[in-house]
């Protein structure tokens, strides 16, 4: 008897532990579908503007290794690595760095991301729902390692298994 | 016990044959050959369910007997002293457990042989002159289909439909981009699996025109359910008609609301993933919408294409497949309908 | 030796003895004894107890399953949550019920049925039992964090690699295999030694039980099985923390040299499970049929040729990955083949039932279903065994039919049935027969309910592994027909268990042997002293207890004063030296801790490997500590 609730308690103390790292946000509330449309492109010295969204400083999908799978999809998907490479950069900078010229942490690549920079960072803000934008975000501090090693994958699987990298036959030979 | 034992399963392999040529959901059935390939299979197996069915009887009914014989006593007298019977029934049964024994090795002799000239025959269901060949992709959770040819002109890109001409032998060539799938339409052939990094090939060939339902066999994730395609087979002009449509790009918007509804497919994040031959949108990671409106099935078949359907799943993809890779994408009203219009279009 | 030599110890002697030997074999007491125990009794009934838990653990989860597939589109799952259910259900029922509760009832049986008093390596025993017990605690204390494994029991990649499975679900898996396998090749280690070398005298290799025989050829099927599946699980788990390729196809590696090495393993671990059971049948029949089992010999091979076929059939389950086709027809003939083995069991089994005088108490009742069910599984599997067949009904429900055709048929119901049968043994009680011929009838009945139209859907269409269907499928009645059968079914496991409960207070008192059963272990007291017998027995034939009482022999001579056994030549069972047993320790538990830790560190960080790694060899050290046996005071 004694045994049993001794297991108990530490497998309880361990329930807490994996949270935020085994969550799973497959069906995104509304309110994390929202497209920063005008509100991105707004100027921030502009007096009297319209009442702008709430700052979030969060990261939603924080340590959340579901979210950071889905960034690292949706950066190929959204061609990020045809600018950044797989965080190594080419024509856009590297995003594997000690020092952000915009800032470094997850509120900064938000607003990065949603608005834009000069020098050729597109404004994403209008075209895809912010639970994405967190998920890249996510991803980007994964690459940096600032998210836990256990949410994070090993490998970043960047050499695709596309046909066009498979060995083909040519037509004719066949099974 | 003995009685209900038989008569439990004989009625059970009643209901079996039943049930399985009714009509009921003869769509994707095993049973319900439409091709070559799954008429062999179909043969094969009515073959082994017959030969089968009279094994399990032979053994239920001995097994049976064994009950009856208990009370009448035989051979009490040497059991109760040496826990053996009397030699001869020894010798009796020695011969009846060799007899079985032999006879099972014929059995399944002949078994294996038959299934391995199935097997052949098969594997000679090609045409290797002229072939036609469809390759196809398997993705999470969709299937990319392209009609392979020498002239790239001649080579269509589609998804999640696949027609085919009626009489004529088709290889799938297989693979995967992510996961293992498996390419299953068990009206006309097996399945074959979809691996990355591999080819796989498959033959197939309808010998009746039909629309015959196909669905992944090979658990990959999420949303393994929700996977399925049509193969349609058609007369051989009727094919041609729809190759040659399927190869123009997309219709031109004529009315302004289907240009609106253009305009909303362009500027959203539709075009990161989806292509439409004939605008600017080339994404690659998702079904090609380029005939959209002539495909039987929206979401690799999940709901039927209407526009309700559609629009449900634009606005909100993850309430059907939980955990595709669809965005979503926030839509205002005024922005979907045209939109909805504009891709019910693309014949 | 000859009777001139032999000596009958006199009254006094023998009270002397008893009062020693209660003494050397007695159980430390307090929690510290308690987690100290290495009698086999006492950790063949943990791992028998342990596995039950777990059947009934999977069974919960196969009825939300079969909740969620009753209608079509349903919403009682959603596909993540019915995804880690399918995959759980599987992985507890192989890993954590089905080898272990065979491996329970071996080391709870072996010992007693060869005539000896413990396994040759008690606190290896012990060690096998904490390793078991971490691994299922390791799986569910992932399953309870939302981590349970979700890419199904086989867990094939790239599905469970690092790019399609984040998190660490099937990193529990993995390393939860590793855990059990551990476990299972001490296990087997153990049974084969016993049964090698720790025979009663004259109990000569053609003399030991077919259950014992069965308990060998399966642990040697483990020793060669289980290190393909830790190889394969390593792949994962490597792959997954620590970025190696081997299974990545972008890089070189090949998702289909998983799937042969876990399938090099897969398949004789179908063997591994029933194989038990078929010793199991024998036991049952042999008993109730107050009959020597028909044909020892051919059993006997028959076993051994099915241990040996098993290894060399494991591409069927691959049929569909586009093979040569000499290759399948290969796997095809071995795949029927490994038929015949079976039916000549088959066979056996109705000869010895038609000429002998049967009792049908409920373990012969189960004997009954094993043969119905099993026979018609088996044939399934010859169905599958063909290719062009198989290219159809791979993956789908009619392999999900096959399967537990098979298994629960033709290692659940002789189990239940080793139950009704042992359960005297075990306990000093009977279990109540009308209550058991009803928890028969219900299983049967709910599980052919449940199963058999599963054969149906597969030829329907109907895949595997899906969450949901449509309606017009026409899956829905065959599917509402199957749930109402798991409900069934449960009901039979309420029976069995109300059962269980109510015969150990109130079930007739046993005695010894209430079925005039011949074999060894119905010589023991029921239940049976931790040091099972006063005398070691000597045997004289294959049916000991069915020799007259007084042409049976016993040894004397061995100390009582310390865990003195016997050990014999390999072939006939001559006396070859004696040998004494460890006392109770702490230190396979202690090492287990060590070991865990280094097992669940590791798939988080590798350094844990290290550390678990130092830890072990501490715990070794301590274990082992040279002390000279007869030193050792009990």
């Amino acid at each position: 008897m004694r045994i049993i609730s001794g297991v108990i308690c530490c497998c309880s103390l361990m329930l807490i532990s994996s949270c935020q790292r085994e969550h799973r946000d497959i069906r995104p509330s509304p309110a994390r579908l929202a497209i920063y449309g005008d509100a991105a492109r707004e100027d921030l010295i502009r007096p009297g503007g319209p009442v702008r969204p709430e700052a979030i400083v969060t990261n939603p999908y924080n340590a959340s290794a579901y979210d950071i799978s889905e960034g690292s999809r949706l950066f190929d998907w959204y061609n990020c690595s045809g600018c950044h490479a797989h965080g190594g950069g080419g024509i856009g900078p590297p995003l594997i760095k000690k020092y952000w010229v915009y800032g470094g942490e997850p509120a900064n690549l938000f607003d990065t991301i949603v608005k834009g920079r000069p020098n050729g960072m597109p404004s994403w803000g209008g075209r895809i729902p912010e639970y994405q934008i967190w998920e890249l975000v996510a991803y980007v501090r994964s690459m940096n390692g600032e998210q836990p090693r256990s949410a994070t994958a090993s490998r970043q699987d960047i050499i695709q298994t596309n046909p066009q990298n498979v060995l083909q036959r040519p037509p004719g030979v066949t099974k | 016990m003995s009685g209900k034992h038989q008569s439990l399963n004989i009625a059970a392999l009643c209901f079996a044959a039943l049930t399985l040529t009714s009509c009921a959901g003869r769509q994707q059935s095993v049973v319900n050959p439409a091709g070559p390939q799954s008429g062999q299979i179909a043969t094969l197996w009515w073959f082994f369910l017959a030969l089968l069915s009279a094994i399990f009887i032979i053994v239920m009914v001995l097994t049976a007997l064994t009950l009856t014989r208990r009370h009448r006593g035989i051979e009490q007298e040497p059991l109760e002293a040496t826990h053996l019977p009397p030699p001869q029934t020894e010798a009796g049964l020695t011969r009846v457990v060799t007899a079985a024994t032999i006879l099972s090795i014929v059995i399944l002799f002949v078994l294996l042989v038959t299934s391995i000239i199935t097997g052949k025959n098969l594997s000679e269901l090609q045409d290797r002159k002229n072939p036609m060949v469809i390759e196809v992709t398997g993705q999470q959770w969709w299937w990319q289909i392209r009609y392979q040819n020498s002239d790239p002109q001649q080579v269509l890109v589609t998804a999640n439909e696949i027609h085919i001409p009626v009489g004529r032998p088709v290889m799938i060539r297989g693979t995967s981009h992510d996961v293992i799938h498996s390419f299953w339409v068990p009206n006309l052939h097996g399945k074959r699996d979809l691996i990355p990094s591999r080819v796989t090939t498959e033959w197939i060939q309808a010998d009746r025109p039909g629309v015959y339902r196909g669905q992944c066999a090979e658990f990959c994730g999420l949303q393994h359910a929700h996977m399925s395609l049509w193969v349609v087979a058609e007369p051989p002009d009727k094919f041609k008609t729809w190759f040659d449509g399927q190869l123009k790009p997309s219709a031109a918007p004529g009315t302004a609301v289907l240009q609106r509804g253009q305009q909303v497919f362009m500027n959203h994040a539709c075009i990161f993933c989806h292509a439409i031959r004939g605008t600017s949108a080339s994404g690659q990671n998702a079904p090609d919408l380029t005939h959209f409106a002539s495909r039987r099935g929206i979401a690799a078949n999940t709901l039927p294409n209407t526009m309700g359907n559609l629009g449900g799943w634009i606005t909100n993809p993850q309430n059907i497949k939980p955990g595709n890779h669809m965005a979503t994408i926030a839509m205002n009203p005024p922005d979907l309908q045209p939109l909805l219009q504009y891709l019910e279009s693309l014949k | 030796m000859s009777p001139a030599e032999s000596h009958v110890p006199t009254a006094e002697e023998q009270e002397q003895h008893l009062r020693t030997l209660e003494n050397s074999w007695r159980h430390p007491g307090g929690i510290t004894g308690w987690l100290s125990f290495t009698t086999h009794q006492a950790i063949g009934m943990r791992y028998i107890v342990t596995a039950f838990v777990f059947l009934v653990v999977g069974g919960i989860l196969a009825l939300m399953m079969r909740f969620q597939l009753a209608q079509p589109n349903n919403t009682f799952l959603g596909p993540d949550r019915y995804n880690q259910f399918f995959t759980t259900h599987g992985t507890t029922m192989m890993f954590l019920f089905a080898v272990p509760m065979m491996e329970g009832m071996g080391i709870y049986l072996v010992p007693l049925m060869v005539g000896t008093r413990n396994v040759a390596f008690p606190r290896l025993n012990a060690f096998g039992y904490w390793m078991y017990l971490a691994g299922a605690i390791f799986l569910y204390v992932g399953v309870f964090q939302n981590a349970a494994p979700d890419v199904g029991w086989f867990a094939y990649t790239p599905l469970s690699g690092p790019e399609f499975s984040p998190g660490k679900r099937p990193d529990f898996w993995a390393q939860m295999i590793t855990f059990t396998e551990v476990s299972a090749m001490c296990v087997a280690a153990e049974l084969i030694a016993t049964i090698f070398k720790m025979r009663a005298p004259g109990m000569s290799l053609n003399r030991i039980p077919l259950f014992c025989w069965s308990m060998l050829v399966q642990s040697f099927m483990v020793i060669f099985a289980m290190p393909s599946v830790m190889i394969a699980s390593s792949f994962v788990l490597s792959d997954r923390t620590v970025a190696t390729n081997f299974v990545n196809p972008a890089e070189g590696g090949d998702p289909l040299l998983f799937q042969h090495v876990f399938w090099f393993f897969g398949h004789p671990e179908v063997y591994i499970i029933f194989i038990p059971a078929l010793g199991m049948v024998s036991s049952i029949v042999v008993a109730n049929s107050r009959r020597h089992i028909f044909g020892y010999t051919a059993m006997v091979l028959s076993l051994i040729a099915t241990g040996f076929i098993g290894f060399g059939l494991w591409v069927h389950h691959m049929f569909a990955t586009g093979l040569p086709q000499i290759a399948a027809g290969y796997f095809t003939a071995a795949s029927m083949m490994i038929a015949i083995t079976s039916g000549v069991q088959i066979f056996c089994w109705i000869a010895t039932l038609w000429s002998g005088r049967l009792r049908l108490n409920t373990a012969l009742h189960f004997v009954f279903g094993f043969i119905a069910i099993f026979v018609l599984g088996g044939l399934s599997g010859v169905l599958l065994g063909s290719v062009p067949l198989d290219l159809q009904v791979h993956d789908t429900f009619f392999v999900v039919a096959h399967f537990h055709y098979v298994l629960i048929g033709g290692a659940l119901f002789p189990l239940f049935g080793g139950f009704y049968h042992w359960y005297p043994k075990m306990t000093g009680r009977l279990m109540n027969e009308a209550v058991g011929k009803l928890n028969f009838w219900v299983l049967f009945i709910g599980f052919n309910l449940t199963f058999f139209p599963m054969h149906i859907l597969g030829l329907k269409g109907m895949p595997r592994r899906i969450y949901t269907y449509s309606p017009e499928m026409g899956w829905g009645p065959a599917n509402l027909l199957a749930t109402v059968g798991a409900c069934i079914i449960a009901l039979g496991g309420i029976i069995f268990i109300a059962n269980v409960v109510w015969s150990r207070r109130a079930g007739k008192v046993a005695g010894n042997n209430p079925w005039d059963a011949p074999s060894l272990e119905w010589a023991a007291a029921s239940p049976p002293k931790n040091y099972n017998f006063e005398y070691l027995p000597v045997v004289t034939s294959r049916y000991a207890l069915w020799t007259p009482p007084d042409e049976r022999v016993i040894v004397t001579g061995l100390r009582s004063n310390r865990r003195e056994v016997l050990a014999t030549t390999l072939m006939d069972a001559q006396p070859d030296h004696r040998y004494v047993l460890p006392p109770p320790s702490i230190w396979p538990l202690l090492t287990a801790i060590a070991v865990t830790i280094g097992f669940a560190g590791s798939v988080f960080n590798e350094w844990y490997i290290t550390w678990g790694s130092i830890l072990s060899g501490i715990a070794l050290i301590g274990w082992f500590w040279p002390r000279r046996p007869l030193e050792l005071k009990p």
